[in-house]
C-alpha cells in the first residue's frame, strides 16, 4: 500500500535517507531535526531515562515504543522542557535546548501533546484552537484593553483555526465547550490545537489511547498528513498495528534505554524487542503475537 | 417591629458605599480566582496597600491624594511580587496558604507598636481625606435624595466615586476577558501544562493576573478608607477576605455581573438580617414556646451563623451562584 501513496518531496527524501541507515540503537541519521546525547533522569534511586544517543530524521514519522515504564513519556517531558534531566544535551534544529524552558520550545517550532488529553473544558472548541496561535498581540494585557489593536490578527487566527477544524472534522463542534467532546474528538482537538503553533516537530504522546477503531483510521491519516505537509512527527504508542502502519522509523525503549531502532519491519522481528515486551524465551515475533 | 425601617436600611445597603467597596474587591478577586484560578486568600492585604498608601501619603510625605494612588500601586506590585515569586510556580494550594499568612502579616505589622510612628498602630491613621473632600461638589452638611436613598453630601460623593470605579473596572475586566489575554488566563485555570505546551509563559500570566486583581483590590481599600475618613488595621482582617469571596461566589465566579451583583446582594442580606435580629430583640429577648432563642447581645454572632448557613445552602443548591452557568459547572471533573 505504500507504493500507492504520494509523498511530498521532503517525506520521500526522509524515507530514502532512512532506508540506508543501519538499524542499530543510537544510530546517526543523515539530517536529524532532534538530537539527544547522554540524557539521563533519575527519580530517587530509579533511572527513568538513560538515553546515550538519539536522532530523529527530519520529515519522517518516528514511533517511540516500549513496555510500560520504559521512560517514553519521561523522555518527552525532558526534551520539551517539562522536566529537567540530571545531565545530557539535546538539540532541536541544531539549537541547544538545555537552558530553554517549556513554553519557549513551542515558539521554536516544537510542540507536544499529552497522554491524558488536556482539552480546556470550559473554553469553546474555537477558543481552544485560537489559544494555540503564537505571537498574539492581544495576549499582552495592555493590548487586551484595546480591541482594535488585536482585532485584525485575531480574525486571521480565527480563519486559520476554522480551516484546521474543518480538516480535523470538528467544525460542527466549533462553538461547543471542549468539555462536551468525546475522548477521540479531544485527541483530534489537541492535535489540531498543537498545529496552530506552526510547528516543525510534532510530538504526540499516545495519540491513539482511548480512541475507537473507526476514528483511529482517520487519526492515522491526519498523522500522515502532518508529515506530507513537511512536519516531523515523533509519537509514543502502544498500538503495534498503528506503529507498523504509519511510521517510517521505530525507536524502542526499555528500562530507560534505547534497545533497538529500525524500520517497522526490522523491529517486529528483532529478538531484543520481543524480549523486552514479552520476557525471554518467547519464540514468536510481535506481529504474530498480535495476530494470534 | 419596624418593618419599614428594616426594608429601608436593606435597600439603601444595596447601593451604599459598603456594597461598592465589596464589589471592587470582588472584581479584583474575580480576575485572580474566577478567571485565572489563583486561590488568593489575602485580598485584604491588597486593600490595605491602598488604604495605607493613601493614609501615609498625606500624613508623612505631605503630598496629595494622587501620589497616594501611585504609592498604593507601588505597594501592590511589591506585595504581588513578594507573594507570587515563590508560590506561582507551585501548585495552587501554596498560593492560598501564603496569601492567607501574608494578609495576617501585613495586618499585624501595620498595627504593631514598633511601627506605630509610621502606621499609627491599632489607632490607624486619620485625617488624610481632606484633599478628597475638597474635590466634592456637594455640600457636606446637607442631606441629598429621598428616603431610603438619603445620604449626606460627603457620603454621596464617595458613593459616586466608588460606583464609578466599579463601572470602570467592570468594563475593563470585560474587555480584558474577551481579549486573547483573557483566553490565556482562562486556559491556565483549566490546565497550566496545556497552556505551557502551546508556548505561553504561564508564570508571567499568573503574576500579571495577581497584580492586576490586586490593583483593583487596592482601589477598594482606598474607597473604604476615604469613606470612613480613617485607616484602621482591623478593617483588613481575614473576615474581609472571606466576605469578599462569599460575595463573589454568591454572584457567580468568572462573571463580570456576578462580581458586582453578588456583593450588593451579600451586603443587602447582611444588613437585612442584622437589622431584623436587632429589631427582633430590641425590647426583650426573643422566645419561642417559652425557650429563649436570642437576645440583644447575641445579634452579631448569630448573624455570622446565618451567613455561614446561607453559604452552605448556596453551595448545596446553587453552586454556580446567581449568574454562573450550570452548563459550565457540569463540565468540572469530566
Amino acid at each position: 500500500m505504500d507504493a500507492e501513496r504520494t509523498y511530498t518531496e521532503l517525506a520521500q527524501r526522509a524515507r530514502a535517507a532512512l532506508a540506508s541507515v543501519n538499524a542499530s540503537p543510537g544510530v546517526a541519521k543523515p539530517d536529524p531535526i532532534l538530537l539527544a546525547e547522554n540524557v539521563r533522569r533519575n527519580f530517587g534511586g530509579v533511572t527513568a531515562v538513560d538515553v546515550q544517543h538519539l536522532e530523529v530524521q527530519r520529515g519522517s514519522i518516528t514511533a517511540l515504543i516500549g513496555p510500560n515504564g520504559a521512560g517514553k513519556t519521561t523522555l518527552f517531558n525532558l526534551l520539551t522542557g517539562f522536566d529537567t534531566p540530571d545531565n545530557g544535551e539535546w538539540m532541536f534544529d541544531s539549537k541547544n535546548l538545555k537552558k530553554v524552558v517549556a513554553h519557549k520550545t513551542a515558539s521554536l517550532g516544537m510542540v507536544r501533546t499529552f497522554q491524558l488529553t488536556k482539552s480546556l473544558t470550559k473554553l469553546s472548541v474555537i477558543e481552544n484552537m485560537k489559544l494555540g496561535a503564537t505571537h498574539q498581540m492581544g495576549e499582552k494585557w495592555w493590548n487586551g484593553l484595546l480591541p482594535f489593536r488585536y482585532r485584525k490578527q485575531e480574525s486571521m487566527i480565527e480563519r486559520r483555526a476554522d480551516e484546521l477544524l474543518k480538516r480535523f472534522k470538528l467544525d460542527h463542534m466549533r462553538d461547543q465547550y471542549a468539555g462536551t467532546l468525546s475522548g477521540g474528538q479531544r485527541k483530534l482537538l489537541e492535535m489540531a490545537r498543537a498545529l496552530m503553533t506552526n510547528p516543525r516537530l510534532v510530538m504526540l504522546d499516545e495519540p491513539m489511547a482511548g480512541v475507537n477503531p473507526a476514528l483511529k483510521q482517520s487519526l492515522n491519516e491526519h498523522i500522515r498528513g502532518l508529515r506530507d505537509d513537511g512536519m516531523t512527527v515523533l509519537f509514543v504508542e502502544h498500538d503495534m498495528d498503528m506503529v507498523h502502519d504509519i511510521s517510517d522509523w521505530v525507536v524502542v525503549m526499555a528500562e530507560g534505554r534505547i534497545i533497538a531502532e529500525g524500520t517497522p519491519e526490522q523491529i517486529s522481528s528483532n529478538p531484543a524487542v520481543i524480549e523486552a515486551y514479552l520476557g525471554t524465551h518467547q519464540g514468536k515475533s510481535l506481529l504474530e503475537e498480535e495476530n494470534a | 417591629m419596624d418593618i419599614i425601617k428594616i426594608l429601608e436600611n436593606t435597600i439603601s445597603a444595596f447601593f451604599g458605599i459598603d456594597a461598592a467597596y465589596f464589589a471592587l474587591a470582588a472584581i479584583g478577586l474575580n480576575i485572580q480566582f474566577g478567571y485565572t484560578g489563583l486561590l488568593n486568600f489575602g485580598q485584604s492585604a491588597f486593600m490595605a496597600c491602598g488604604a495605607y498608601g493613601l493614609g501615609m501619603t498625606s500624613q508623612y510625605f505631605g503630598v496629595g491624594m494622587w501620589w497616594g494612588i501611585l504609592i498604593g500601586l507601588a505597594l501592590v506590585i511589591i506585595l504581588g511580587l513578594l507573594v507570587g515569586i515563590p508560590t506561582l510556580r507551585l501548585r495552587a494550594d501554596y498560593l492560598a496558604i501564603v496569601t492567607i499568612a501574608t494578609a495576617e502579616i501585613v495586618r499585624l505589622v501595620v498595627r504593631s507598636v514598633r511601627f506605630k510612628e509610621y502606621f499609627g498602630g491599632s489607632d490607624g491613621i486619620n485625617s488624610f481625606s481632606s484633599s478628597f473632600r475638597d474635590l466634592s461638589p456637594f455640600d457636606p452638611g446637607a442631606q441629598y435624595g429621598v428616603r431610603p436613598f438619603q445620604y449626606s453630601g460627603y457620603s454621596l460623593w464617595t458613593m459616586i466615586v466608588g460606583w464609578s470605579l466599579v463601572i470602570i473596572f467592570s468594563f475593563l475586566v470585560y474587555l480584558l476577558m474577551k481579549s486573547p489575554w483573557g483566553r490565556v488566563v482562562k486556559a491556565i485555570r483549566e490546565d497550566e501544562d496545556a497552556v505551557r505546551s502551546l508556548g505561553k509563559n504561564v508564570y508571567s500570566y499568573k503574576m500579571q493576573s495577581l497584580i492586576i486583581g490586586g490593583v483593583v483590590g487596592m482601589f477598594s481599600g482606598m474607597i473604604f478608607a476615604l469613606d470612613r475618613g480613617s485607616v484602621q488595621p482591623d478593617n483588613y482582617s481575614r473576615d474581609v477576605t472571606f466576605y469578599v469571596l462569599t460575595a463573589l461566589v454568591l454572584g457567580g465566579v468568572a462573571r463580570v455581573s456576578g462580581s458586582v451583583i453578588g456583593p450588593m446582594m451579600f451586603w443587602g442580606l447582611y444588613v437585612f438580617s442584622d437589622n431584623f435580629l436587632r429589631e427582633l430583640t430590641k425590647d426583650r429577648p426573643f422566645e419561642m414556646f417559652g425557650i429563649g432563642i436570642i437576645q440583644k447581645s447575641q445579634v452579631g454572632p448569630v448573624n455570622y451563623m446565618l451567613i455561614g448557613l446561607g453559604l452552605m445552602l448556596l453551595m448545596t443548591f446553587r453552586p454556580q451562584g446567581i449568574f454562573g452557568s450550570k452548563e459550565e459547572m457540569a463540565l468540572d471533573g469530566r
